[in-house]
């Protein structure tokens, strides 16, 4: 899928999965891991139905969804940890399971590694017992030697002889993502395996990953409902709701403009207009985008908004993250942003250690989050005057 | 004090609760991963001698170890004596009364080990044996010295069970609590008196190494 295809399937003729089967790729076959299966189960609203057909090459691709998408499932069918109702999962053109042969190699026997939030160490064994663990047809010296080796490349040899207790939170997914990588599987699954990790360890980590990438090009699954994680490690993008992919392709065009309003809502952008493009500057990358409903309204709010293609008088729909919003109280000179609209504060609200302001501008209501500081700062109260700042780039576009 | 009686009861009581190891392990594995719609009936078996009046089960012992049933004639075509009345008929029959005292607290600390574990460990290459053998085992070391302890204790203790099966034969099958009743019964009892409190001595010190082991209350059942 080098070409850079987004598969996206409309939200009012749902289209059956199989027929967003991925194009054949031009890699040589033997490391593509393709997936193609549904499952039933139960859960809390009724019936979950997971249907998804898609292959992975050698690389990151990451699988996107919020909670509940049923990426974990996912993921342990691919692992063999749950059984499939029916379906196809191969790597490499080798079986794992087939429903119509009757072919389900177990867990143990599919060399896939796994890893997810939870690093699993044997609470038992040391570090390095820990990572030779998977090494068990090996002599005792190789599985020393290989075990130090990964230990070193992934910068935790000093954590050798300690027990998982005695090891810190990053440093413990480090052995389990060590684990799983020295068996040298001929897959990986990440399920948020960085999820639990402050910033500057998991960059680290996705360092790591990538280096290790480099010489081992293997299909990588990741997990996450990180948006920031997607552009970090991705080279591709399988976006998942409730069972069924929805998106497909590069991150920067499944995520930067995002074609779905469920991908903004999982993006988590509090603002969603609708807007009519009124001119596009291609000079300058950009577009002026009218917010309202169509009918052109006199004193509406006007944005100016990244290019993307579109036509003059297309309709949009424009998510902007409450977070990316600045207020002010005078209006603002010398700055980079190009949308500063005047407002009236309506509403102020706080949500835990957030305050949620919303504003309204010429009819248009935006919401804006604040610190508790910036609101005591600003003296900020309702039917207070201010004016909402707006980057070009944190309007974000999406198809209708 | 009868020093016959007392190393006849503890050589029974080792000899049960390290046997109870090698069949226990295997039952309580089975019972801990078995996705059987009926393993429900298994366990309810296997902690019935917790329930059973010792009289019950060691009647039913003593019948199944007689020479009127294919067990005893199998015995007696192998031996040429009946089981029951031996030292060989009272470990049968204390294996069975202490059971649950090992199986439970077993399968406990296997159902105990973190499933994640279970998963990272199939993942890694390791059929459900090697997992078992690897992860599980050594994680339920403290499952397993309960067991062990337990069923020891407990069959320090028996009294129903080894009159029905063993009777009451000076140096093959007279165990301490028997000795303590025959004692009371000819008004010895001083005699009585230092025999019991030894038993209650031995119990009470194996109890504590298990607690101090352990580092947590455990309770007989109810277990999962």
């Amino acid at each position: 899928m080098g070409g850079g295809s987004v598969a996206v399937r409309g939200k009012t003729k749902p289209v059956p999965a199989p027929q967003t089967a991925p194009p054949a790729s031009t890699h040589p076959i033997s490391a593509d891991l393709e997936v193609r299966l549904r499952k039933r189960f139960p859960n809390p609203e009724g019936t979950f139905n997971l249907n998804v057909h898609f292959r992975a090459l050698a690389g990151f691709t990451i699988l996107f969804g919020a909670s509940g998408a049923g990426k974990t499932t996912l993921l342990d069918c691919i692992a063999g940890l749950s059984d499939p109702d029916e379906g196809r999962i191969a790597i490499g053109g080798e079986e794992l399971y087939d429903s119509q042969k009757k072919r389900n190699l177990p867990a143990w026997k599919r060399r896939i590694g796994y890893v997810q939030q939870d690093p699993a160490l044997f609470p038992h064994l040391t570090a390095e017992e820990n990572v030779a663990y998977g090494l068990r047809r090996l002599s005792a010296t190789e599985q020393t030697s290989r075990s130090r080796e990964i230990l070193a490349r992934f910068r935790i040899d000093r954590l050798r002889d300690r027990r998982p207790p005695q090891i810190s939170g990053g440093e413990r997914q480090r052995v389990a993502l060590a684990r799983a990588l020295v068996t040298e599987p001929r897959a990986l699954l990440l399920d948020e395996p960085l999820a639990a990790l402050d910033r500057p360890t998991k960059s680290s980590l996705v360092a790591d990953l990538r280096k290790w990438n480099q010489d081992h090009r293997i299909p990588i699954l990741f997990v996450t409902h990180h948006g920031e994680e997607v552009f970090a490690l991705g080279d591709e993008v399988i976006v998942l709701d409730t069972g069924r992919i929805v998106a497909q392709g590069r991150p920067h065009e499944v995520m930067r403009a995002p074609r779905l309003e469920t991908v903004a809502q999982l993006s988590g952008f509090e603002n969603i207009f609708d807007a009519t493009v009124l001119a596009l500057h291609e000079d300058r990358g950009t577009m002026t985008c009218r917010l309202g409903t169509g009918r052109v309204e006199k004193d509406a709010v006007e944005l100016e908004t990244p290019l993307v293609r579109a036509e003059v008088g297309s309709r949009l729909r424009v998510g902007v993250r409450a977070g990316d919003l600045l207020l002010a109280t005078k209006h603002p000179r010398g700055l980079s942003a190009r949308n500063i609209l005047p407002g009236t504060i309506r509403q102020l609200e706080q949500r835990d250690v957030i305050i949620a302001a919303m504003v309204d501008c010429s009819g248009t209501e935006f919401e804006v989050h604040l610190t508790l500081a910036a609101r005591d700062a600003l003296q900020l109260g309702p039917d207070k005057s201010v004016w909402v700042v707006v980057k070009t780039h944190s309007c974000h576009l999406m198809g209708m | 004090m009868n020093w016959q009686a007392f190393w006849l009861t503890v050589r029974l009581a080792a000899i049960v609760s390290t046997l109870l190891i090698a069949i226990g392990i295997p039952i309580a594995y089975w019972l801990t991963y078995s996705r059987w719609r009926w393993k429900f009936l298994v366990e309810a078996a296997v902690a019935l001698p917790i329930v059973l009046p010792p009289t019950v089960l060691g009647f039913y012992v003593l019948v199944a170890l007689g020479s009127r049933s294919p067990i005893g004639r199998w015995w007696e075509s192998l031996t040429g004596h009946t089981l029951a009345f031996t030292f060989e008929g009272l470990v049968i029959g204390s294996l069975l009364y202490s059971l649950p005292f090992a199986v439970q607290p077993f399968a406990a600390s296997f159902g105990a080990v973190d499933s994640k574990l279970l998963r990272a460990s199939a993942s890694l290459g390791h059929s459900p044996v090697q997992t078992f053998r690897r992860i599980v085992l050594p994680l339920s070391k403290a499952g397993l010295v309960t067991g062990f302890a337990l069923s020891f204790a407990h069959t320090l203790g028996e009294f129903g069970v080894v009159l029905m099966v063993g009777g009451n034969i000076p140096g093959v099958t007279r165990t301490i609590s028997i000795d303590i009743y025959d004692q009371v019964q000819t008004a010895n009892y001083s005699s009585a008196n230092q025999t019991a409190l030894l038993l209650l001595i031995v119990s009470f010190l194996v109890l504590s190494i298990v607690y101090g082991l352990n580092r947590r209350p455990w309770a007989v059942g109810p277990w999962r």
